[in-house]
């Protein structure tokens, strides 16, 4: 019965103790800390700490679910599947809120919340191919076959997903900086002052979110175990 | 006569280029951070973001409590 214990990263408190301290910082000086003036944007541009890390830690989560589908497949125990899983979750909370808060920020800055722009379809896309990683998975109901399924076609989303959010919007036009001629952040903008509060800021909102997968991994295997016994 | 032509002019020019300075100037929300007003929102965005990790940290000592509680079964 130590299997509680095996994962010992999940029971720590350092890093959730730096989660944490990240996250007050940027939520401080996201508003207090200096940003250069830009047109269109104006002080929108502190939405960088808050929508942009939402993307962020998405592809955190999918990394993970990557990883650990790799490692099912690799060594077949439940667990890995489990996190696996939660992580896919994790995902899809991340990737509403990033959607959600983009769709504000469009609104205010481009003057409509959907615009046909390569990267926001290639999101979408992103988005419903995760879903479909959970219609597979529910559709499926024996546990192994589910969990190997699932596992290769975590693998083939994952690839997508890069080629969906980081290949086809550089080969368009879009309205996404970075993108298709249109400067980087990183070029011009992303100046010292917001490197100060953009780096803890993506560091906090990634622990967050693995903070929250852990939890909902420890309490998946607590049913388990109870249901078993 | 000539002078005063010339000077309006170039008063004129003046007029104008700072005109355009000004609206090159890109509008920030300057006046909120000159009066001071920003930190109120800093602070209470800072204040809910600690109490919502506070509550994250209630939930994992819980789910703790609950692990070893099965592992002393």
């Amino acid at each position: 019965m130590d299997s509680f214990y095996k994962n010992k990263i999940a029971r720590a408190w350092w890093w959730k103790i730096i989660a944490i301290f990240c996250l007050v910082y940027t939520c401080y000086y996201g508003f207090i800390g200096k940003v250069p003036a830009m047109v269109v944007l104006h002080e929108t541009i502190r939405n960088l700490y808050f929508h942009v890390t939402m993307w962020m830690a998405m592809m955190l989560m999918m990394l993970i679910n990557a990883i650990y589908s790799i490692k099912y497949l690799s060594s077949l125990n439940k667990y890995d599947d489990l996190v696996a899983e939660e992580s896919g979750k994790m995902a899809m909370v991340f990737s509403a809120a990033g959607l959600i808060t983009g769709m504000v920020w469009a609104n205010y800055t481009w003057g409509a919340p959907w615009t046909n722009d390569p990267q926001l379809n290639g999101t979408a896309a992103t988005i419903l191919m995760y879903a479909a990683y959970f219609i597979l998975r529910n559709a499926i109901p024996d546990e192994n076959k589910k969990a190997k399924i699932a596992s290769v076609y975590a693998i083939f989303a994952f690839v997508m997903m890069f080629v969906f959010i980081m290949v086809i919007p550089k080969m368009y036009n879009s309205l996404h900086p970075g993108k298709g001629g249109n400067p980087g952040f990183n070029k011009y903008d992303l100046d010292s002052n917001m490197r100060m509060v953009f780096y803890p800021a993506v560091i906090g909102w990634c622990l967050l979110g693995t903070w929250l997968m852990s939890l909902n991994v420890r309490i998946r295997r607590i049913e388990e175990i109870t249901e078993e016994n | 006569m000539k002078k005063t032509i010339i000077l309006s002019i170039l008063f004129l020019f003046v007029l104008v280029s700072a005109h355009a300075q000004d609206s090159n100037q890109v509008e920030m929300a300057d006046a909120l951070y000159a009066n001071g007003k920003i930190y109120v929102v800093a602070t209470v965005a800072a204040i809910v973001i600690t109490i919502l990790t506070a509550y994250v940290i209630l939930i994992d000592r819980k789910v703790t409590k609950l692990e070893e509680k099965i592992n002393q079964k």
